[in-house]
């Protein structure tokens, strides 16, 4: 009885091992797909549409300003209190400046709108794509000679390349902005002071290091929404599934990345 | 005897050219030899073979599991089959490559069952995709050519609306519409009028013959609706248990004494004869 337990679970081990694998290998092909589309489309006469991308780039950009503004400003005035805190201790307030922009730059800036892009619109993807999969619409592109990648992936994947390390930007920003306030007002310093602390802590390395994980992040979004949607099966509950499921790959994909990316990079 | 198949790049012959050759001297523009298709272990089509000819609607019948979806999907690439070739316009698509189907596939035009329009377009924006992929057309021509399709389904003055605010009737139509756009040389139609009422059943069916008349196009045609087959087709192909049972006009289909296409034309049930063992078992969800 044990034995067949056993061997039951290494079986189903094994099983989610392989499709982990499966998975990870449609990622590449997705990934070598639209991006080759993108350069041998316009010789193949099937472009990836510049109108295709922006109103993607819309979405995953634009739309997203307000609520990247709102998160990434909490996030800075949080950063704010707690390296208030944690410094007094040392009675060193003065040089929260250089932590809150490390942090904010480095890693918070990329990792909240990765997180808040990830809820919006890999979400949005993996359920437009799952939608149009059990109603046919992915088999009507393919049968009037529409590649489904090339018509499907690479603009949301291009909008994305752009939009997110360009929100990432935005976000660091707002974030350094929202944190300045906090410290000017706590610690009775000027905002154009903390600005040229915050200025000469930063250096473009940091800011790389930063955009650098949002183009990851990026690539990763999309390719767990198209994954996820294209997966889709069983009407609208496979649908809701997947979209939840989307959300959490891609989570749980950015903060691992985001760790190894850290430890390669910076150590 | 059907001559060998169409090429892709010929001229098509106009429908006054059609008229006048039987059926049986014309071109094939499909013709599949011994398809056999796996679903895992499952045999979902066995050794079939059919023809499609210039201006011909060729329907598919058969029950729930027959296997004729299955089969509709191999004829438009959407499934790649274990063994047998399907030559569509004299290319066998099961060997060529995806650019060369693309070019085949500008010349097919496909109906599907609920319609599949993209929900984020709008009417016309759906109608005129397919000229917006593969044309150099100016935008105020494929307007043009997409409303000519509207007004040829009865559906002028719906431009814009989306897909969602239209009734089954007006999708189907619609569908028909996008299928056509390019002209195709072959119309296939996934259950064209599953699902709607009588009047608007018949009035899709009044369509499809209108289509082939004017263009002289091939059409095949799955459905189940024995009326809107008797109706419509010129040859029936009787699909059973992934099996072809017949390939033969309406007339000879329905004299045929094989029982299974009896009970499909009858809309009879096979019963099936279990002895009380395997009733047993399966009531008990053992299985056999």
């Amino acid at each position: 009885m044990a034995q067949a337990k056993a061997i039951s679970f290494l079986d189903r081990m094994g099983r989610a091992a392989v499709a982990a694998v499966a998975e990870l290998g449609f990622a590449a092909v997705l990934l070598g797909q639209a991006l080759l589309w993108t350069v041998i489309g316009r010789a193949r006469r099937q472009p990836v549409r510049l109108s295709a991308v922006v109103k993607e780039a819309m979405d995953i950009g634009i739309r997203a300003l307000p609520i990247v503004t709102i998160m990434s400003g909490t996030i800075g005035i949080m950063l704010a209190i707690q390296g208030i805190y944690s410094l007094r201790i040392f009675g060193a307030e003065s040089k929260v400046t250089l932590g809150v922009a490390l942090s904010i730059v480095r890693e918070f800036g990329p990792l909240i709108t990765g997180i808040l892009v990830a809820g919006r619109s890999g979400s949005a993807l993996a359920a437009r794509l799952g939608t149009m999969k059990i109603s046919q619409e992915i088999d009507a592109l393919t049968v009037m000679g529409i590649n489904p990648v090339r018509f499907l992936v690479a603009p949301p994947l291009l909008a994305a390349l752009v939009m997110i390390p360009a929100l990432t930007f935005y976000a660091d920003l707002i974030g350094l902005l929202a944190a300045g306030l906090y410290i000017s007002a706590e610690l009775g310093q000027t905002l154009s002071a903390y600005w040229l602390d915050a200025i000469e802590s930063i250096t473009a390395n940091d800011l790389l290091h930063g955009l650098g994980k949002s183009v990851l992040f990026a690539v990763l979004i999309v390719l767990v929404g198209v994954i996820n949607g294209l997966s889709v099966s069983g009407g609208a509950e496979g649908v809701g599934r997947m979209t939840t499921r989307s959300v959490v790959h891609a989570i749980s994909a950015i903060i691992i990345t985001d760790m190894l990316f850290v430890f390669v990079t910076t150590r | 005897m059907a001559r060998t198949a169409a090429a892709a790049d010929r001229r098509p012959p106009t429908a006054a050219e059609l008229e006048g050759i039987p059926l049986d001297e014309r071109e094939d523009v499909i013709e599949v030899e011994n398809l056999v298709t796996h679903f895992g272990e499952r045999k979902i089509l066995k050794d079939v073979t059919l023809s499609v000819r210039q201006g011909e609607i060729l329907v598919i019948m058969g029950g729930s599991g027959s296997g004729k979806s299955t089969l509709l999907n191999h004829l438009l690439g959407l499934l790649k089959p274990t063994s047998g070739t399907i030559r569509i316009l004299g290319k066998d698509i099961t060997r060529i490559s995806e650019r060369e189907f693309t070019e085949i596939r500008k010349k097919l035009g496909v109906a599907f069952q609920g319609g599949a329009l993209f929900s984020s377009m709008n009417l016309i924006e759906n109608i005129m995709l397919p000229l917006f992929e593969h044309t150099d057309l100016d935008r105020s021509t494929m307007e043009i050519m997409a409303r000519m399709k509207m007004e040829v389904v009865s559906l002028s003055g719906f431009e814009k609306l989306m897909p969602a605010e239209l009734s089954g009737g007006m999708i189907k139509r619609a569908a028909l519409a996008r299928a056509i756009v390019m002209d195709p040389r072959i119309l296939f139609c996934d259950e064209p009028s599953a699902g709607l009422d009588p009047v608007v059943a018949s009035a899709i069916d009044d369509l499809i013959l209108s289509l082939r008349a004017a263009t002289g196009m091939s059409v095949v045609v799955v459905t189940h609706e024995l009326d809107s087959a008797f109706k419509i087709a010129d040859r029936i192909c009787v699909l059973d248990k992934g099996a072809v049972l017949t390939i033969a006009p309406v007339d000879e289909v329905k004299a045929n004494p094989d029982h299974r296409i009896q009970n499909l034309l009858n809309r009879r049930t096979e019963e099936e004869v279990l002895d009380p063992e395997e009733y047993l078992r399966r009531l008990t969800g053992e299985t056999s």
